[in-house]
């Protein structure tokens, strides 16, 4: 690594030859405004112009984000030539920008405003054209009003690099630019697996989730009995929208919060995931002893299931055939819980808490009602979360450790939490099948070849003399390369998990942002390291558990006794179990 | 969505092959297509998407970016008037607008027959003979407003 010296206000400095001169910076201890840039380059179009400073050899001002440094070179940040520009930058962007600041769900944490606030951008001129606007609301998961997008391309780029897809991108010309999917179409008539990793890297509120936290005011004033659960990736990232540390795990203050929400039951959707564990280990089983369909794939995801009906439409039979963790809950809060407390189904009203947007399109699927009911009713993101606990002036640093409810559904093993990790359903299931085939527990417990945030991780485990050997991927860019060799016949694997989101559900896409400009007290590295520290936050509760494998939770062994049968039995199928279907990409 | 017939599917994907050696070959690909079809609808995008492993929506920005890609089918004679610096002051506007009067029809739209296109171009080097008026090639000179309908009447009764 070679080091150049350059100078920053007239401070010496050595840095890395190649930084841009917006990253040597940030290492120097200067934050440059910056909106089209993201995350070292994911996005760097140098279109925003927020971030220009002066510099020796170069004409002009130059955009920090896309210009490199080199040896010798005198960086001025503050001079009145370059504040001016970057004033007037930030300008031009409100001119041509929705002026509902208040009104916005990303009040307080819009970058845009941010800049305009350190730039010191007043004097902007509202009466000109505007850019004609679309809002797409049409989609249970994620809105686009394109009044507030500054064609910063990072969706763009994020949908490319997660997933290979890039679903979104401008059209038109000139003023006349947008940011959308091919024919300013609907995220549900375009082949959006509806991640949400768009959203979580917009800089303003051009793209969010579709927030539902009035449904949750509807039930409460029409008498319903609210159950909530929460997924275990929500529990290692909702401290952050309280100020907290990333990789604060906050399970009690979460649980207490929702006992102080008016929630009748507060469950852990762990439960289900300990139930999907019970139905998924046996039917890989089944598929084996059976010849049926290999490898079988998870269907936890509803990024992921979105993304094989769209573009592996003809391999669906490799899905499990298992509903994802808070639908099966669902379902059995209706059946099994309902019938023991004396309940009417009907009056039921579940509430999930997800680190996901896709999470909200699912629950919609026609294939997860039950008896004329739908599993589940409402989806939260945890941001959504957030924002519910401060609307109701819950003070949440404040509030004490509580448990989750206990009664019937309240049990859950540490392999239930670590689906919140890529890896993590594997390892769980790899758990619950060696115990199933061997009639033992397997000595180490962990399954370190599946851990990790490597693309793909590939494990072979010998049970007995059975090797099977099994893959993990994040991301559909990986997903895909799993997956042409499932359709080429070539798969050696018996079992994938596939995971939508690259990280897997910490990172998900209704997880807290990650925004550095507002997290002034996280290390500079942070988008390099969030992922860790949360997956770190999920298997310190896993080895915090005194019970690691789903078939040792009691309750589920009550629930199989008295209600269920077998696993992969009649009624687990008809409670548990669903069905995929291809769907056009441009309908 | 409608469904392209087996010959188009098998000449786009023979105008793809031709730019695989291509580092970028999306502009090339695209021209052919225009030229070949006169519109590139997101069907025939799609098409290409598969072929080339550009998504379809960087090829509908494409598409969209530049005016000389159409996303909907243009008529059989395509109309273009010089609205050009020179032709413009020679009348050009007027000229444009008598043939969207004759055939009930705005700039860059089609007649309902399927007939006529009308277009606005910006300069075709033809500035000695303004106001100049293109169809399908042919350049009409110093083209008057009441020429117009005369004009348009030649190409209905070909």
């Amino acid at each position: 690594m070679s080091l150049v010296n350059i100078k920053i206000e007239g401070h010496p400095y050595q840095v890395e030859a190649g930084l841009t001169i917006l990253e040597a910076a940030k290492r120097c201890g200067y934050e440059i405004p910056s909106l089209c840039t993201f995350n070292h380059g994911e996005c760097n179009q140098g279109s925003c112009r927020v971030c220009l400073v002066e510099a020796t050899g170069a004409r002009g001002l130059v955009a920090s984000c896309v210009y490199p440094v080199s040896e010798g070179m005198e960086i001025t940040i503050s001079s009145p030539k370059a504040v001016q520009a970057r004033r007037t930058s930030v300008e031009l962007l409100l001119s041509n920008h929705s002026t509902e600041c208040q009104q916005c769900p990303k009040n307080g944490k819009c970058e845009l405003y941010y800049a305009a606030q350190i730039t010191g951008a007043r004097n902007v001129n509202e009466n000109g054209a505007k850019t004609p606007a679309t809002v797409d609301e049409i989609s249970p998961s994620i809105v686009r009003d394109t009044s507030k997008c500054i064609l910063c391309g990072r969706c763009i780029a994020r949908c490319g690099n997660a997933h290979g897809l890039s679903v979104l991108g401008f059209e038109n010309r000139g003023f006349n630019t947008i940011v959308g999917p091919a024919e300013n179409r609907s995220f549900m008539d375009s082949p959006c697996i509806l991640c949400g990793q768009c959203v979580s890297v917009c800089p303003t509120g051009a793209l969010m989730e579709k927030s539902e936290i009035g449904k949750i005011d509807e039930a409460k004033r029409v008498g319903k009995y609210i159950v909530v659960q929460t997924a275990p990736a929500v529990r290692a990232a909702l401290g952050e929208e309280f100020g907290m540390k990333i990789g604060t795990p906050v399970t009690g203050k979460m649980v207490a919060a929702l006992h102080r929400l008016g929630f009748d039951k507060v469950y852990d959707t762990n439960f289900g995931a300990d139930l999907t564990i019970m139905e998924e280990a046996n039917e890989l089983l089944l598929r084996m002893k059976n010849g049926g369909v290999l490898p079988m794939i998870t269907s936890c995801s509803p990024g992921w299931v979105n993304y094989a009906e769209y573009y592996y439409g003809d391999q669906l039979d490799h899905l499990s055939s298992c509903k994802s963790p808070h639908e099966m809950f669902g379902a059995i809060v209706k059946s099994y819980f309902a019938e023991k407390n004396g309940l009417d189904p009907k009056n039921i009203f579940v509430v999930s808490i997800m680190p996901c947007t896709a999470k909200k399109f699912e629950k919609e699927r026609p294939q997860l009602v039950t008896n004329g009911l739908k599993d589940v009713d409402c989806v939260l993101t945890t941001r959504e979360l957030g924002a519910l606990i401060r609307r109701s002036g819950i003070n949440f640093a404040k509030l004490p450790d509580e448990e989750f409810d206990q009664d019937l559904l309240g049990e859950y093993s540490g392999a239930g939490v670590i689906f919140g990790v890529t890896g993590g359903v594997m390892e769980a299931a790899l758990r619950t099948a060696y115990h199933a085939l061997t009639g033992r527990e397997h000595d180490l417990i962990k399954f370190e070849q599946v851990r990790g945030l490597e693309g793909i991780k590939e494990a072979s485990i010998d049970i007995d003399g059975t090797v099977v050997n099994v893959a993990v991927a994040h991301g559909m860019k990986n997903a895909k390369i799993l997956m042409d060799e499932v359709r080429a016949g070539t798969s050696k694997y018996a079992f994938i998990e596939i995971m939508g989101c690259p990280g897997g559900c910490v990172a998900g896409g209704g997880q807290p942002y990650v925004k550095p400009c507002f997290l002034p007290d996280e290390d500079i590295d942070i988008l390099d390291t969030y992922k860790q520290k949360r997956t770190a936050a999920i298997y310190s509760e896993d080895e915090r558990q005194s019970v690691r494998q789903s078939h040792n939770n009691t309750q589920i062994q009550k629930l199989y006794a008295e209600y269920l049968g077998e696993p992969c039995g009649h009624r687990a199928h008809e409670l548990l179990h669903t069905t995929y279907a291809a769907r056009e990409r441009f309908n | 969505m409608a469904r392209l017939s087996e010959s188009a599917v098998a000449k786009i994907s023979e105008i793809c092959g031709r730019y695989v050696d291509e580092p970028t070959p999306l502009m090339m690909i695209l021209s052919d297509i225009q030229n070949e079809y006169g519109y590139i609808p997101l069907e025939v995008q799609e098409i290409v998407s598969e072929k080339t492993g550009i998504s379809v929506a960087e090829i509908y920005g494409v598409v969209t970016f530049y005016s000389f890609f159409s996303l909907k089918p243009k008529g059989k004679y395509v109309i273009g008037c010089c609205l050009g610096t020179a032709c413009y002051v020679k009348g050009g506007g007027q000229v444009f607008d008598k043939f969207s009067e004759v055939l009930g029809i705005k700039g860059g739209e089609t007649t309902a027959d399927g007939l006529f296109t009308l277009d606005a171009l910006r300069c075709i080097g033809a500035c000695g003979i303004a106001p100049a008026v293109s169809i399908n090639g042919k350049v009409y000179p110093k083209v008057k407003v009441s020429d117009v309908p005369d004009i348009v009447a030649s190409y209905k009764n070909a």
